[in-house]
């Protein structure tokens, strides 16, 4: 499995052969607070890089879930919507949100890696 | 300038992600987060700085309660001293410029206002009183709510003799041998107090109140808690453009006032007679969406009848709850509504 890489709209990525698990970041939930609502693309639907593909709502505020590449959404993760303060305890491994098969492999290298992404993050939110 | 509480430096202490509230550097949270916050207010007794709300004193006798009833639409005439009572301060068209609570004080009243309006109230008050009264927003002091189930308990050991306060009811007590003012009120929908007390002895009895076993609790879960127990919030759910009828708060326009004057006093006899075209309800959305501000209200037969005007997640009944306003014939409980949110029904 490669290395997990992290776009703007704070989203994490990790590719295992030609399938990507998206989920968002803890930086995204830590902005967010306590997350009550998540809603996930369907099965099935084809997402464009940087298309809305879900939303979460937290106490404070709703915001949209972005997709960093484009591909065909082959499974959602239903525990989140049951239960979504998962998301709040393990956002960047259990709480994943959807899984795509990728369409464009180089989408991806547009991506940032885990040092570049800690960066931005930290100084979009100083 | 942003202005700072006195229990600043402590809610810095205490890990309070601090936002500009009002012009005060205010805590919208702790570590813990809104929804633990929510639910141990519930279960046991939270603590809130309500300090950037105004404290406003007046001071005066019988003609004072006169010229107050002149303003006010509530009868302080048959209030007894230490007793509170929440009202709203009008204008002409009985659109609702604050709500506040006043109490009835030994030299005058004590009136609770929002930090937003608490300026513009105090102009306006001052204005209408014609300059006959002493008037003081009182900036030396800061105001402490202590609320949920085990809030008696607690506070009656740092201020003995509150447990015997009746709700809307106050009174002088001393926390160690400081003079306090304490009221048995509160906006979370629970037991609790406010307690008014000097600036400079604030932090001292905030940190006696934690090692009793509370938590500090922020503006976030403040919201949480007052919207499950329906209560306004001034700006978002009343304003200049609502008046008490429209807003389903008549019961706070006191009966023998009713055909007396007051600010808007036509209106809202008006109101009460033949009704008004919208009102204030409760809304609960049928999913685990949140409906927030603004978000429009349709019928059955896609008829857009009115808006929400607050809405969030309730921690303590785990769902989606909201008020809003509808046209007078959707008022009913158990009324079918539809609620645009992100462009879907």
């Amino acid at each position: 499995m490669s290395e997990v890489k992290y776009s703007k709209e704070h989203e994490w990525l990790k590719l295992d052969g030609d399938v990507a698990t998206i989920g968002i970041t803890k930086h995204a939930t830590e902005m967010l607070g306590d997350i009550v609502f998540a809603e996930l693309p369907e099965k099935g639907t084809n997402v464009e890089k940087d298309g809305t593909a879900g939303v979460v709502e937290s106490t404070k505020a709703a915001s949209d879930v972005y997709t960093p590449v484009s591909g065909e959404v082959i499974d959602t993760n239903q525990a989140i919507v049951d239960d979504p303060s998962k998301i709040n305890q393990d956002p960047e491994n259990s709480a994943w949100f959807f899984k795509l098969k990728i369409k464009d492999p180089s989408e991806i290298e547009t991506l940032m890696n885990k040092d570049d992404y800690d960066n931005f993050a930290k100084e979009t939110s100083a | 300038m942003i202005k700072k509480t006195s229990l600043y430096n402590l809610h810095q202490k205490n890990g309070a992600k601090l936002v500009e509230f009002a012009g005060y550097h205010m805590p919208i949270q702790y570590k813990d987060g809104i929804i633990q916050e929510h639910k141990f207010t519930r279960s046991n007794c939270g603590i809130f700085d309500v300090s950037h709300m105004g404290q406003l004193f007046i001071n005066g006798q019988e003609n004072l309660t006169k010229d107050l009833e002149n303003i006010f639409p509530v009868d302080l005439k048959n209030l007894n001293i230490n007793q509170s009572k929440y009202s709203f301060l009008m204008n002409d068209s009985a659109g609702i410029h604050d709500d506040l609570i006043i109490t009835k004080i030994n030299d005058g009243y004590l009136i609770i206002l929002n930090a937003a309006c608490k300026y513009g109230d105090f102009k306006i008050i001052k204005e209408k009183l014609k300059d006959k009264y002493d008037l003081k927003l009182d900036d030396n002091l800061s105001l402490i709510a202590i609320q949920g189930p085990k809030a008696k308990i607690i506070l009656n050991k740092c201020i003995s003799g509150i447990d015997k306060l009746k709700f809307m009811h106050g009174g002088n007590f001393k926390f160690k041998n400081y003079e306090v003012f304490v009221t048995r009120s509160g906006y979370t929908g629970e037991d609790g107090f406010e307690v008014s007390i000097e600036n400079k002895f604030a932090e001292l009895f905030v940190e006696e109140l934690l090692k009793l076993g509370t938590k500090l609790i922020g503006l976030g879960a403040r919201d949480t808690l007052r919207l499950e127990a329906g209560l306004c919030l001034y700006g978002n759910d009343i304003d200049l453009d609502t008046t008490p009828i429209e807003a389903n708060l008549k019961w706070a326009i006191s009966k023998n006032r009713i055909n007396t004057n007051y600010p808007g006093s036509k209106i809202i006899k008006d109101q009460i007679k033949s009704g008004v075209n919208k009102i204030r309800v409760g809304i609960k959305p049928e999913t685990r969406i949140i409906a927030r501000g603004n978000t429009k209200i349709f019928n059955q037969d896609n008829k857009e009848i009115g808006k929400i005007t607050s809405g969030t997640f309730g921690p303590s009944v785990d769902h989606s709850i909201a008020m809003g306003y509808v046209e007078n014939n959707y008022a009913n409980s158990n009324t079918k509504l539809f609620l645009e949110v992100r462009e879907k029904k």
